[in-house]
């Protein structure tokens, strides 16, 4: 049973993450998420000084108004005239500093370490179980369905608009879509994914998960709809692979599921017909054979 | 308060910042400071693999393997976004977090043996820049020597190949060579640096020194040295804070240094900064205002 | 009845100042081509009547009202480098995001605004291409794409940035056909162009611009050569006093 739990986690956090992150990509701000994986740490620890408790909630809430505030600084510092890359370095690295800087100050002895805020630990997801309306299931799973139903009415509502606002962002303007509203309400619904995921995989993962399996489905996607699909199924491989791997070997299972994640990637990146690596490289070499056929 | 090993601390956390902000100064005008990030992340299973193999935790040796993985970090990001559709976000943000996972799958694997439970790798993920031993610290600032150096040779040719690569190559600059040169140094800062700061934090000494420097001047010898200098100051700032009360770790107290130096000078600085800038908006429409103004009557 | 009316509009960027207190009237019904030299603010001049830029003074009126992108009465074409064309989604999907004002948020499109889509695409002639991915298709196929979209936001003035850059003759063929046909049908359009070659051609109004008005009109009594100096800074240097003409930057 404890081993259902983990692998369902798993592969929640898979399908939250893969759907969030197709944007992420289209949008070109994987960084940016990036970024606030690193900076939820920041607003947890705020909402753990501010309340003096570790409920779920106010992690959510903690993480999200961190989301914002990075989006928010981000966009500032680029207004400012720093070029991006610069202005996320700049924003995720500070934030990261104090909140580390904060734990050792205030939330030292607290079940709060920084470790387990970068690696997670999700095989201990079963035994940390909230009751809601009679069901009892662990408290990371409650979190990422929450989460996922969040995305997938956003996505359901706004899915046009998102599309267009990040296809053609100047022309959603000119018909009245208000593309900064957009754009902030996208930026919590990744900062809700993020602390929902990370609690139990860890921030590395997050990303990993956030941005691999997408990144793989754009590889090989003619719709967003579709790059949606290959996305969630991407992250749920990953994350039922990664696990048993990890089994098999004894090691990290969020670590595994991110190693996971590159296998896949890598795989559909060379191999992929048409245009994968390998097909391209043959291409090349069937190219340069007519050449020299033409030469003698 | 200056005894021994805080002086040798001291010491090589301003080399570390000096280097770092001359490399980090020519990555950030190649828009490549994440590409720092990433290569940062990426030599945590480089360090993993080093023990695995030599079972031994010398620093140098834990440092090449630490190269060697985040050199292959670089170089895939360049792979991908040169053989794919993918965006350089993209590719950069996949490569970090999936070598970062692959090095905590090392790493666990590392504390499960016996003698790797001391080995004391964890300490790479967030620096432990206090304690450090001497021999580590030598090592640390020799190398820093060797990249500040390098920095100040090769800074007229970088220029160039920056600022205008088509036409560096026309007179005849090796720049592909220049290019690799020039990523092998951000690797071997970042290398440098891990042991100190961490693999997170590492990204910051590269990234936030060059960019507050930016917001003072246009001129790529002035960024340099005040990045070098807010490299310097953040480093020397952030030791000495840390040493005022056990448990601080440096890493941390360096990083907010660089930050508010950076506030400073984004908001302060003349011309490019926020104050001065809000200022000549504020003129620009108020000239306006008073044309229409006039217009109308 | 004025299509457009611009008074006192200026714009700047960081220092520079981009446009300077620009004033212009023009009525219905004319097919107006904006000219100047690089630089001169030509697309900055559409982004500011269209109200997409924070730091500008100045009022503008289309159709003698304030802009309010809910009236759909303005269609636009942005310039076709400003997207980035590996979006995942075809020829047809990128035509129905001109319905998408029409539609409103979160309704989803109807079968009619899929009809008005896929005539749009015929009237530039890319029917056969409506599932065809975007990124597979050329840089002509691409602008005419793009046509179909401000066809289908069914607007009364149409605002284009370069239409007619990196197209292939024949496309920039059925541009203009399709843009004579618009204004046969009493719309109003204008449109960025830099090729003084054929501007004469192809406007029956133009704007000279360079950071500020420096003509607008009827085409005969503004495109003439004493107005084009004015604004090309004397760069202008003519060949032929009939057509052919070059710039020196």
């Amino acid at each position: 049973m404890n081993e259902f739990w983990v692998l369902l986690t798993g592969s929640l956090v898979g399908i939250t993450c893969g759907l969030t992150g197709v944007f992420l990509i289209l949008r070109k701000t994987a960084m940016i998420a990036d970024a606030i994986s690193h900076t939820v740490l920041f607003g947890i620890v705020v909402a753990f000084m501010i309340t003096q408790s570790l409920s779920g909630f106010w992690m959510l809430v903690g993480a999200a108004i961190a989301g914002l505030l990075t989006t928010f600084l981000v966009q500032l510092l680029q207004s400012g005239g720093l070029q991006e890359d610069a202005a996320i370095g700049v924003v995720f690295t500070s934030l990261f500093a104090l909140g580390v800087l904060f734990i050792t100050l205030f939330a030292g002895n607290v079940h709060l370490d920084v470790e387990h805020v970068l690696m997670g630990e999700i095989a201990f997801v079963p035994w940390d179980t909230w009751d809601i309306l009679g069901f009892s299931m662990p408290k990371a799973v409650w979190m990422l369905l929450i989460v996922l139903l969040f995305n997938i009415l956003f996505l359901f509502f706004f899915y046009k608009e998102m599309k267009l606002t990040t296809f053609d962002p100047v022309f959603a303007l000119s018909i009245g879509l208000p593309i900064v509203a957009m754009h902030y309400s996208y930026m919590t619904l990744v900062s809700l994914t993020t602390v929902a995921a990370f609690d139990s995989v860890g921030a590395v993962l997050v990303v990993a998960m956030l941005i691999g399996p997408a990144a793989t489905a754009y590889l090989m996607s003619k719709s967003v709809l579709r790059m949606m699909i290959w996305s969630m199924f991407f992250g749920i491989t990953a994350a039922i692979t990664g696990y048993y791997l990890a089994k098999l070997w004894n090691t990290s299972i969020a670590g595994m599921m991110a190693a996971m994640i590159g296998v896949i990637f890598m795989l559909v990146f060379v191999f992929k017909p048409h245009d994968g690596w390998i097909w391209k490289m043959f291409k090349r070499i069937k190219l340069k054979d007519t050449k020299v056929h033409v030469e003698s | 308060m200056l005894t021994g090993n805080l002086l040798w601390v001291l010491i090589g956390a301003i080399l570390l910042g000096v280097a770092a902000g001359l490399n980090g100064t020519f990555a950030f005008l190649q828009k490549q400071s994440l590409v720092g990030d990433a290569a940062a992340h990426a030599a945590l299973p480089g360090i993993a693999i080093a023990y695995l193999v030599f079972q031994q935790k010398d620093l140098p040796i834990l440092m090449l393997g630490a190269a060697i993985t985040s050199a292959l970090a670089v170089y895939m990001i360049q792979w991908i976004v040169g053989n794919s559709k993918l965006k350089a976000d993209a590719a950069i943000g996949f490569v970090l977090s999936v070598f970062f996972g692959i090095g905590i799958v090392l790493l666990t694997i590392v504390n499960q043996s016996s003698a790797g439970n001391q080995s004391g790798l964890n300490d790479f993920i967030f620096g432990k820049a206090a304690t450090m031993a001497k021999s580590d610290l030598v090592w640390l600032s020799s190398s820093a020597l060797l990249i500040i150096l390098m920095c100040l040779l090769f800074f007229k040719e970088w220029k160039l190949m920056i600022f205008d690569p088509v036409f560096a190559k026309g007179i005849g600059l090796p720049v592909e060579r220049l290019r690799v040169l020039l990523t092998a140094l951000t690797v071997l800062t970042i290398v440098t640096g891990i042991q100190a700061v961490g693999v997170i934090l590492m990204a910051a000494m590269l990234i936030i020194p060059a960019a507050a420097a930016r917001f003072w001047s246009n001129h790529l010898g002035i960024i340099l040295v005040t990045s070098a200098f807010f490299g310097a100051l953040s480093g020397a700032l952030g030791t000495i804070i840390s040493s005022f009360r056990t448990g601080l770790s440096t890493g941390p107290i360096i990083v907010l240094c660089a930050a508010s130096l950076f506030l400073i000078s984004y908001f302060f600085a003349p011309t490019r900064g926020f104050i001065s800038k809000s200022l000549k908006k504020k003129a620009f429409k108020q000239r306006n205002v008073v044309k229409e103004a006039a217009n109308h009557e | 009845m004025d299509a457009l009316q611009v008074k006192n509009l200026s714009v700047a960027y960081e220092e520079k100042v981009v446009l300077q207190n620009v004033n212009l009237t023009i009525p219905v019904g004319h097919l107006t081509g904006i000219i100047g030299p690089n630089g001169a603010g030509k697309s900055t001049l559409i982004k500011a009547i269209l109200n997409q830029l924070p730091n500008k003074t100045g009022a503008v009126h289309i159709l003698e009202r304030p802009l309010n992108a809910k009236d759909h009465t303005v269609g636009y074409v942005p310039q076709r480098n400003a997207v980035d064309w590996d979006f995942p989604t075809n020829a047809l999907d990128v035509v129905l995001m001109g319905r998408y004002g029409h539609i409103g948020m979160i309704k989803k499109p109807s079968a009619k605004d899929k009809q008005i889509a896929m005539d749009c695409l015929k009237d530039v002639g890319m029917e056969a291409f409506a599932d065809r991915s975007i990124g597979q298709l050329s840089g002509g196929q691409q602008q005419r794409v793009f046509l179909a979209r401000a066809l289908a936001q069914e607007a009364e003035v149409y605002f284009m940035d370069e239409p007619f850059v990196g197209v292939d003759a024949a496309t920039e063929r059925t541009i203009i056909a399709i843009l004579k046909d618009l204004k046969a049908k009493g719309k109003s359009v204008f449109v960025v162009h830099h090729d003084l070659q054929t501007a004469a051609d192809y406007f029956d109004w133009i704007i000279l611009l360079n950071q500020t008005i420096t003509a607008s009109g009827p085409t005969e009594q503004t495109f003439t050569e004493d107005n084009l100096q004015e604004a090309y800074g004397g760069k202008l240097f003519f060949m032929d006093q009939t057509k052919s003409n070059k710039t020196f930057n």
